[in-house]
């Protein structure tokens, strides 16, 4: 399907659809809290004083724009097209996460709100979420799953510094679902006072809408910065997917650009067929959970189903809605890597580039080094380098045996 | 005339208030559902509320949670869940059945394929807690063709446009959300009830039956007073919780803790 502007302004649709995708399914309670956040939401889109505000602050907070860095050593030892590094990883705080945050706590600071929730898998989004929160003086509780905690306790200590209550998730699988669940809990019982900011492209209408119009500065840049740097534009974006926030925000201004392939990588975990994995548009179908109907993880009865990736900020199982359609329609291609080739992925750029990217990143950098070794030398890839890998040391270490 | 419509007209022609107690199914194992449904209709349940365990229930406080993950322990599906209410058909056909659960586990089946195994199964009404009516356009056909009650959330927050759209796609009764929060937690404010039950029945003609918070006689006895019935949940799934090493105590404790409710609400009669 060739996609044309008209149709991207027409999606989602007046219900929050992007296609079979999207919505708004929850409870009567945080209804009409959701279509006051898209009233206000559209009409502070517009408006010049919120957006000024909003570019001023990933100029000179985050650091905007990021570089997009030639990544010449990696090309010349891939052997293919040119890999290019979007370096999302050199904003404030680490990661693409705080593109959002800026945006939605400048609308919780307009809804006149001061308490924020915010659910994190890896940490990146409680991080950047706390950040913000300790820079506009707001009330901050992350949800994070038991089991994550473990894994990325480095960014639990960030959260706890930057002055935010970090409330541990012992239900379920004590993961990035969990948390959610939890956080979801938290803002029906103190929906009039609290604002939840969202980490990702999923969750109920207006959340895909505006986490996506936040994160779209991404491909923005990427590509003003591509046609200037080499004039023209890539051939093919990767970026890696767990609910899907910076591959939308560096997808979304290349859709209409056909000759732009664009790659999703999600967590193949111990590989798609072990069925340990985190992959639901690889292998899952659609179902509803968290608000949106959209591909997930699911037994024949309808059951969430575990999942499983060596990197906490991919182990979810849903997605973006609008990552959904994308496949449906056939704009975007959706693959998979298992944990070791990222854990691969992850070393080849810290040896070969001295850039250590998050794990959650190195799975796009594993399958982007695949792809390119099969493109010829006059193509060019981009590599959404979403966030880096500090937090992800302890993991590597326990992986290589070693105390630190 | 639903059989839902039809207990909750004949209540109100005595003047009596409904009892809708709800247990999760399969809670806390799948063979003794059955007996439980039994049990409460013995100890004055006018209407069943039975909860479809689900993985992730997100309007759901920790005693519902911790409900569904031992009915899904031992693997109670949704399919299970409908052949307990055949079961209890056999010997019961008069107390209304309604599936309180979300939407993924009935997606997962088919929603036709659900619709027509909810009728065969007995089944008279669906409260699906995740679906709004906005979302509900493609499902509510196939219940009102089956003369299925589709029983919507209203809460403290839903405004006067939405209560009167809510009603509209709505039979049965409507269920109010007595306060903002999850299932089992919080302090009902009865006279915040009474006030926005009173206007809810300015809005629609149909019975509102108010569910969180109510705990025992006095809960019971205070809500019913203004509403045409009440819903008890997380404390009876607390005493399933507490119970479940033994059977009989447990039916005696759920009957124990309904018998009560029963007669502050039959006492309101005139």
């Amino acid at each position: 399907m060739k996609l044309t502007e008209e149709m991207l302004k027409a999606l989602p649709d007046a219900r929050g659809h992007f296609g079979a995708y999207g919505g708004r399914f929850v409870s009567e309670t945080l209804f009409d809290s959701l279509l006051t956040l898209e009233r206000e939401y559209k009409r502070l889109k517009d408006d010049p004083e919120f957006q000024a505000e909003f570019d001023r602050d990933l100029a000179h907070y985050v650091g905007r724009p990021s570089p997009l860095y030639f990544a010449e050593r990696l090309t010349r030892e891939t052997g293919g097209a040119q890999i290019w590094l979007k370096r999302e990883d050199l904003n404030h705080t680490g990661a693409h996460k705080v593109n959002n945050t800026i945006g939605q706590a400048l609308l919780a600071r307009f809804l006149g709100k001061k308490r924020v929730i915010a659910e994190t898998g890896a940490g990146q989004h409680g991080v950047a979420t706390a950040t913000v929160c300790a820079r506009l003086g707001l009330e901050c509780h992350v949800f994070m799953g038991e089991e994550d905690i473990k894994r990325q306790s480095p960014n639990v200590y960030r959260m706890k510094l930057l002055g935010a209550v970090v409330h541990s998730v012992s239900s379920g699988t004590r993961t990035l679902k969990d948390a959610m669940n939890d956080a979801m809990r938290d803002w029906v019982a103190n929906v009039d006072d609290t604002f939840y900011i969202i980490g990702t492209v999923a969750g109920p209408h207006p959340y895909p809408l505006l986490v996506r119009d936040f994160q779209s500065v991404i491909g923005r840049e990427t590509r003003a910065q591509c046609l200037d740097r080499t004039g023209k534009l890539p051939d093919a974006l990767v970026a890696c997917v767990g609910g899907g926030s910076n591959a939308i925000g560096m997808f979304y201004p290349f859709l209409t650009d056909e000759s732009v392939e664009l790659y999703g990588v999600e967590a193949g975990g111990l590989g798609i067929e072990s069925g340990q994995h985190a992959a639901p548009l690889s292998a899952g179908r659609p179902g509803v959970l968290h608000g949106n109907r959209t591909y997930l993880m699911e037994d024949e009865n309808g059951q969430i189903a575990g999942t499983h990736s060596v990197s906490a900020g991919l182990d979810y199982p849903g997605v973006g809605p609008e990552h959904s359609w994308l496949k449906d329609i056939g704009r975007a291609h959706y693959v998979s890597v298992t944990d070791d080739e990222a854990l691969d992925g992850f070393r080849k750029l810290t040896r070969v580039e001295g850039i250590m990217p998050a794990l959650e990143t190195a799975h796009a950098v594993a399958y982007a080094i695949k792809l390119a070794a099969t493109m010829d030398k006059d193509k060019i890839v981009v590599i959404n380098i979403s966030g880096r890998g500090d937090k992800d040391m302890q993991t590597i270490a326990e992986i290589d045996g070693i105390e630190v | 005339m639903s059989r839902i419509e039809g207990v909750l007209k004949s209540l109100k022609g005595q003047g009596r208030k409904a009892l809708i107690p709800y247990i999760t199914a399969g809670d806390p194992h799948p063979d003794q559902t059955v007996d439980l449904m039994h049990t409460l209709v013995d100890a004055g349940a006018d209407i069943i509320e039975l909860g479809v365990p689900f993985s992730d229930p997100m309007a759901d406080g920790p005693v519902i949670q911790q409900a569904c993950e031992r009915a899904l322990r031992h693997g109670t599906s949704l399919r299970q869940v409908l052949g307990m209410v055949k079961t209890f058909r056999e010997t019961d056909d008069k107390t209304p059945i309604v599936l309180m659960g979300y939407l993924n586990p009935m997606e997962a089946m088919g929603q036709e394929k659900f619709a027509d195994a909810a009728v065969d199964a007995g089944v008279d009404g669906i409260l699906t807690v995740d679906l709004p009516p906005e979302e509900a356009d493609e499902v509510a056909p196939l219940f009102t063709a089956r003369n299925l009650d589709a029983i919507f959330l209203l809460a403290p927050t839903t405004t006067d446009d939405r209560i009167r759209a809510i009603s509209e796609h709505s039979s049965g009764y409507v269920y109010y959300v007595s306060f903002k929060g999850v299932t089992g937690a919080g302090k009902i404010d009865v006279d915040e009830v009474a006030a926005k039950v009173a206007h809810i029945h300015e809005l629609t003609a149909l019975p509102v039956a108010v569910g969180f918070g109510i705990r025992d006689a006095a809960t019971a006895s205070a809500v019913g007073r203004v509403s045409d019935g009440v819903i008890v949940g997380s404390v009876l799934v607390d005493t399933i919780a507490r119970n479940q090493a033994d059977p009989d105590q447990l039916k005696r404790a759920l009957s124990d803790l309904l018998h009560p409710m029963r007669e502050a609400l039959d006492s309101l009669a005139s």
